[in-house]
């Protein structure tokens, strides 16, 4: 309908700002990147100063620290199982390497970050997955992490909050990778069977294995806009359907529009937006806190 | 019996093996197919209905390739939509309120890839069939028994029993999508299949199933009677639990894959 808008591709060279303009706006002593929505090219540091987010609208991918320091109030967390890790059971060809490539490039030891926060003071158990380590990919240790983050949120009345990106199930794993998918969902439905609030955000990109579990599993969905989120990934549904998706398909306002997630929100507004979400929610600490009003 | 990864991947694919609707009409007695998601359609790709076994109830699940051309075709090759599972989950619930034991026959590449099943939630069917199939108070037996393909195979495998065919997979990404995405090369999926570990002894090595169901006799009266028999026996035992601790035994179940062999650093 009407009221859903798409994020505004710029239509012409002027409206990117000219290719001139880019290059006369690399400042000479910092590092620039451009975006690729206007192709405005701006420093580094005045993305960052904007929680990521171009003044075209685009929000740039975030990596879990950095989201972690924006979203939480000060000093308040705590983090679980930091270093948890999973050997290499399959051996699988490459794969030793490729994970020491990605605890050397992002200083995570796994695709995830997980702990306990409060924001803008209301307290929940926090995820919060990394694009940087493997695009965010889930084998045995992102599995086993997000599952003790749902066990004991609910064995303290807690409600949890996750931030998904992911390439999906993480195939060096084989198998196992698979079952964090059950595993993980079987978690989700012992904190939702306990009363409890799970409230996910869905970030660019969140596809396959993970969306196909606890992404799609929160009492709330929300999404951050422009977010590619998905099962199956765009190369594969353009090989079967042999044409050319579609403009924002399989985008965050695609799924607002055929129902898959309640809101989109912009950075900006996703600490005011996800306190009053978990004020709402919150459980009364003691008595039958039934007949509130 | 040294076949090869690759070589047991093509014999899970192969034409002439027995599709679900075989187990169907030889295993279970008196089946009447239920149609439908009650939301969008039917997805002809799942099968669902009930049927005697034994002369007991039980719901049985299918993923249906289909046996020619024809019928492939119309079963979308046992590519389901987000309808088949949504159908699956309807059919679940039925069996759950009237107490019947689920079986679900899994033979499928994976959930289908295409424009409608996005627009339509496949992710989101898949994990709703996780969640509630987590929750189930009857008893609930997997059967893979050609290719077990990745979530659109979990999403009927949450179950309290898998058991895998000698010759089934069961991985997480099909051998030719691995070796293209690893190595750029889809003609390395042999060494893909290999890596995976998408063997019945691998998957039963790595407590993924509780059972392998030798093939000596695929296809033969006898082959369906004894796997009557045990499935029959076994969801007798299961019967057993009390419904309400069935859910807690299933999530034991899969908590404790791939959990032992963690290594913790420093803490």
């Amino acid at each position: 309908m009407p009221f859903i808008q798409f994020l505004r591709k710029a239509q012409n060279e002027l409206e990117k700002g000219g290719r001139q303009m880019a290059s006369a706006a690399g400042i000479e002593n910092e590092a620039t990147q451009q975006c690729p929505n206007c192709h405005r090219s701006m420093p580094i540091s005045e993305i960052w100063d904007n929680f990521n987010v171009c003044a075209c609208g685009h929000h740039f991918r975030m990596n879990a620290r950095q989201r972690i320091r924006f979203l939480c109030d000060p000093d308040t967390f705590e983090e679980f199982d930091r270093e948890l890790t999973c050997p290499d059971r399959l051996n699988f060809p490459g794969y030793a390497d490729r994970l020491a490539s990605a605890r050397n490039a992002c200083g995570e030891r796994e695709a995830v970050v997980c702990g306990r926060c409060a924001i803008q003071g209301a307290s929940c158990c926090l995820f919060v997955m990394e694009p940087g380590f493997m695009m965010g990919s889930m084998g045995q240790a992102v599995g086993e992490k997000i599952t003790r983050l749902f066990e004991y949120a609910t064995m303290h009345g807690m409600s949890v909050v996750g931030f998904t990106v992911s390439g999906g199930a993480r195939m060096q794993e084989g198998i196992l990778s698979l079952m964090q998918m059950a595993k993980t969902s079987g978690a989700v439905r012992k904190h939702a069977d306990a009363g409890l609030f799970y409230l996910t955000v869905l970030t660019d990109p969140t596809t396959g294995g993970v969306t196909a579990s606890f992404a799609m599993e929160g009492d709330v969905i929300l999404a951050e806009p422009g977010a590619m989120v998905g099962f199956a990934g765009t190369r594969v549904i353009e090989q079967s359907a042999h044409k050319k998706l579609p403009q924002g398909f399989q985008r965050a306002e695609f799924l607002l529009e055929h129902g898959f997630v309640d809101s989109i929100v912009a950075r900006k507004n996703q600490r005011r937006v996800l306190s009053y979400l978990l004020e709402m929610h919150k459980k009364e600490e003691s008595g039958d806190g039934k007949n509130g009003l | 019996m040294a076949k090869t990864a690759y070589e047991r991947v093509r014999l899970a694919r192969a034409n002439g093996r027995p599709t679900a609707a075989d187990y169907i009409s030889h295993v279970f007695q008196d089946f009447f197919e239920m149609h439908g998601d009650r939301r969008f359609g039917d997805d002809m790709a799942v099968m669902g209905g009930i049927a005697r076994l034994e002369g007991k109830p039980v719901t049985v699940i299918a993923i249906e390739k289909g046996r020619n051309a024809r019928e492939r075709v119309a079963r979308n090759f046992g590519a389901p939509h987000p309808e088949g599972y949504r159908k699956a989950l309807r059919l679940m619930r039925q069996a759950e309120k009237f107490g019947r034991p689920v079986v679900c026959l899994v033979d499928t590449s994976g959930a289908y890839c295409g424009i409608g099943a996005e627009e339509r939630g496949q992710g989101q069917a898949i994990a709703e069939n996780l969640v509630e199939m987590m929750g189930l108070t009857v008893p609930m037996l997997t059967i893979l028994i050609g290719e077990g393909g990745s979530g659109g195979a979990l999403a009927l495998a949450v179950a309290d029993q898998v058991w895998m065919l000698e010759n089934a997979v069961y991985s997480v990404i099909s051998p030719e999508g691995c070796a293209s995405i690893l190595w750029k090369d889809a003609a390395k999926a042999a060494e893909a299949a290999e890596s995976l570990k998408l063997t019945s002894e691998c998957a039963l090595e790595l407590g993924v199933v509780e059972r392998i169901i030798p093939e000596m006799d695929l296809g033969k009266d006898a082959f369906y009677l004894w796997l009557r028999q045990e499935i029959s026996q076994t969801l007798c035992g299961l019967c057993e639990i009390p419904r309400e601790e069935l859910p807690e035994r299933r999530y034991a179940r899969f908590r404790a894959i791939g959990r032992t062999e963690e290594t913790e650093e420093s803490l």
